[in-house]
């Protein structure tokens, strides 16, 4: 497949890993911000070539993971209406809120579709006049230009049927908050490919700047992880600590300015919690108030339902790259993909989850069957 | 932004496991749900020894003569698609599950459950495919019930059929046989069915070219024994849940451990296109024209010119092993060298965010 299966080449692979390997003098710690490069790491085992040159650390960049746990009980209340049609992305379904997950809102008799596009939500309202259909809008700047699309969309073709339930996050706060935490240890970035070529990377500059560490803007495929890794263990050999762009076949300085125009035109800037991490100020997307009457949470009023989280699961320090997942006391035993303590279990994407299922044996099995 | 404030007291995330007390979708993915439901709520009932091996269908005494048999129900959304219809896959489904025991289908009856609107010309069709189907295989459908219920109380038709098949010889087929050394071998590409129902089903309008592998396999399967004469330790059609789900029941059946070849796994490009757009994995996606066969290594020669000498199977592949270590556990070794865990999955693959 033509853009994909050059970037999964083993031998193009093997070689990145044996410059970066010879390239770094000392054990550099590197975080990956976005679930879907700790999906290709562990999946692949990129891990396992990088040896002892880079410890990577996975950052809190899986939408599923950071939703917060009010957001959860918001979207199991709104599904739980007669009157509501709760339209999502797959994944949600099985993260637990306080009392139970949107699967199981199903199973009692509410009514919840998955969907492949907010678009599909903004037709399934058009073609089902007497229902309510809410979209759970999650994620990072990635998903944001689709969902704004679909807020303004309904907008201009009075849809009035349709609303939305937001929990968007944005990326660099959260990075300035992992930079500032007293016990960080991440020396260096790579920063998510596909929210850098929705927003670009001017917005990075003053972090790479600022806290002196490089931010490698970085794809998703083998290739270009591997990549990723060698120019910002290249620029930590030289004390540079400036933004790169790896992933060049998708990314522009600017971004996707038509893409950003309507981000901002359909939102504004929030202070939104994450999962794991707390509070952050102006980390999160909302909808602008002339957009209000799209906004689930007013329509319906679901806005007073608070959450408090449970302290047992050590999620938050797996999110904030402190614990490896296999450490946690949980990880297997009490906390598996049958049964997620937390989202990071759940997703695909999850740190948690991408080393239950893909690389619970490693160790035995690199040893044992070579 | 001094205002930031990261705690580490807290860490945040949901409390415990809930345990559901209602069937969820998920029961039926075939993957570690749909395990449960049978070993917590069916099989403490169910009792039989000819239950216990679970295999695709049972061999049962009678008479002095062992038979295999085998029932299947068959839900499907649309009931026509590109490549079949409900009514195909019924017949074919449950001819495979003989097949994967070594039998030799011979007579189908079939169930159907209709729903009170269903265009009669929607059920022609589907009927006059099973009887064409059930021709072309050599099977007779020999009896069958027929229930209508209201509108909105079933998916436009639901299906069943059961099967049954008699041995020639001792050659019986279970998912215990795979031994340490066997190799895996698949006979054809994966994931063709349930990708092109995703692609089809209602909300998802992307255009592809791909068509349903479903086939009747015993043919093929036929073909295989004679070539290294019943020299074949397991056979599985990786239906539900996919080679991934297939490959877990027969690690753990046999007490093996299973190694699979990233790079050997056949996956015709429409499907491995369809896959990453939607983030899933083809090895969970279902097929219903391919089958897995566990083979002593010392036959995977002739039994490779043997598949790929049918219509059926021209593009067998050798795609793994099993070996002695890691008994219960499946798992790949990827294009770049690295491994990974191929788990069963708790329910269905969910399509990811982004």
């Amino acid at each position: 497949m033509k853009y994909l299966s050059e970037y999964r080449d083993a031998r193009i692979a093997k070689a990145l890993a044996h410059r970066i390997r010879a390239t770094a003098s000392r054990r550099w710690v590197l975080m990956e911000v976005c679930g879907g490069q700790t999906h290709t790491i562990v999946r692949q085992g990129i891990d396992e070539l990088l040896g002892d040159a880079v410890e990577m650390i996975h950052g809190p960049g899986c939408p599923v993971c950071v939703t917060p746990l009010e957001q959860i009980d918001r979207a199991v209340a709104l599904a739980s209406r007669p009157d509501v049609t709760f339209t999502s992305f797959g994944d949600m379904l099985r993260v637990p809120g306080s009392d139970c997950d949107l699967q199981q809102v199903r199973a009692r008799g509410g009514t919840v579709r998955v969907v492949y596009s907010p678009l599909d939500a903004v037709e399934l309202a058009q073609r089902n006049p007497d229902r309510q259909v809410v979209f759970f809008a999650v994620g990072f700047e990635t998903t944001a230009p689709a969902n704004a699309m679909a807020v303004w969309r309904a907008h201009q073709l009075g849809v009035r049927n349709f609303s939305m339930l937001v929990s968007h996050v944005t990326v660099p706060p959260a990075m300035i908050a992992l930079l500032e935490a007293p016990d960080n240890r991440v020396q260096g970035f790579l920063a998510a490919g596909h929210v850098c070529t929705v927003m670009g990377w001017d917005e990075y500059e003053p972090i790479a700047e600022r806290y002196h560490v490089p931010i490698v803007v970085t794809g998703f495929e083998p290739v270009d992880i591997l990549e990723g890794v060698l120019l910002a263990v290249t620029q930590l050999e030289a004390g540079e600590a400036r933004v790169e762009n790896q992933y060049v076949r998708s990314v522009r300085r600017e971004g996707n300015t038509a893409a950003r125009e309507l981000v901002g035109r359909v939102f504004r800037l929030v202070d939104r919690k994450w999962r794991g991490i707390g509070e952050i100020p102006s980390s999160g997307l909302a909808i602008r108030e002339e957009y209000a009457d799209f906004d689930a949470e007013l329509r319906f009023g679901v806005q007073d339902i608070h959450a408090n989280e449970s302290p047992d699961c050590r999620a938050g320090d797996v999110l904030r790259g402190q614990l490896k997942p296999i450490d946690c006391p949980m990880f297997g035993n009490v906390c598996t993909p049958m049964h997620p303590l937390g989202a990071p279990m759940v997703s695909t994407e999850g740190a948690c989850a991408a080393y239950f299922t893909a690389g619970r044996l490693r160790s035995p099995v690199a040893g044992g069957v070579q | 932004m001094t205002a930031i404030s990261v705690s580490g007291a807290g860490a945040v995330c949901p409390t415990p496991t809930i345990e559901s007390e209602r069937v969820l979708l998920g029961h039926g993915s075939g993957g570690k749900l749909s395990a449960a439901l049978l070993r917590d709520h069916i099989l403490p009932w169910f009792t039989s020894p000819a239950l216990r091996e679970l295999g695709d269908a049972a061999v049962v005494p009678i008479s002095g003569a062992e038979l295999a048999l085998s029932t299947d129900a068959f839900v499907v959304s649309p009931l026509e698609f590109p490549g079949g219809d409900i009514g195909v896959l019924a017949v074919h489904g449950t001819l495979n599950d003989l097949a994967m025991v070594g039998a030799d289908p011979r007579y189908i009856t079939v169930g159907f459950v209709i729903e009170e609107g269903l265009p009669l010309a929607t059920l022609d069709r589907i009927v006059a495919s099973m009887a064409r189907s059930a021709e072309r295989a050599g099977v007779a459908i020999v009896a069958g019930d027929t229930k209508v219920v209201e509108r909105g109380k079933a998916d436009g038709l639901f299906i069943t059929t059961t099967g049954i098949g008699t041995f020639d010889g001792t050659f019986r087929a279970a998912p215990t046989g795979a031994r340490d050394g066997d190799v895996v071998l698949v006979s054809g590409p994966v994931g063709a069915h349930g990708m092109t129902i995703m692609s089809v089903r209602e909300g998802l309008g992307f255009e592809t070219e791909l068509i349903s592998d479903t086939a009747a396999l015993h043919p093929l399967v036929r073909q295989l024994r004679q070539a290294v004469a019943d020299d074949v330790h397991v056979m599985r059609d990786p239906t539900r849940g996919g080679v991934a789900s297939a490959l877990n029941e027969i690690a753990a059946a046999s007490r093996v451990g299973i190694e699979l070849d990233e790079q050997a796994i056949p996956v015709d490009p429409p499907v491995f296109a369809a896959c990453e757009v939607l983030g899933l994995d083809p090895l969970y996606v279902a097929n219903e024209g391919i089958f897995l066969a566990i083979v002593p290594a010392s036959v995977v020669d002739s039994a490779l010119a043997a598949l790929r000498a049918h219509p059926l199977g021209t593009r067998s592949r050798k795609i793994g092993r099993v070996t002695g270590a890691n008994a219960g556990t499946v798992w790949v070794r990827t294009a770049i060298g690295g491994t990974r865990v191929v788990d069963m999955l708790p329910g269905d693959q969910l399509p990811r965010i982004c």
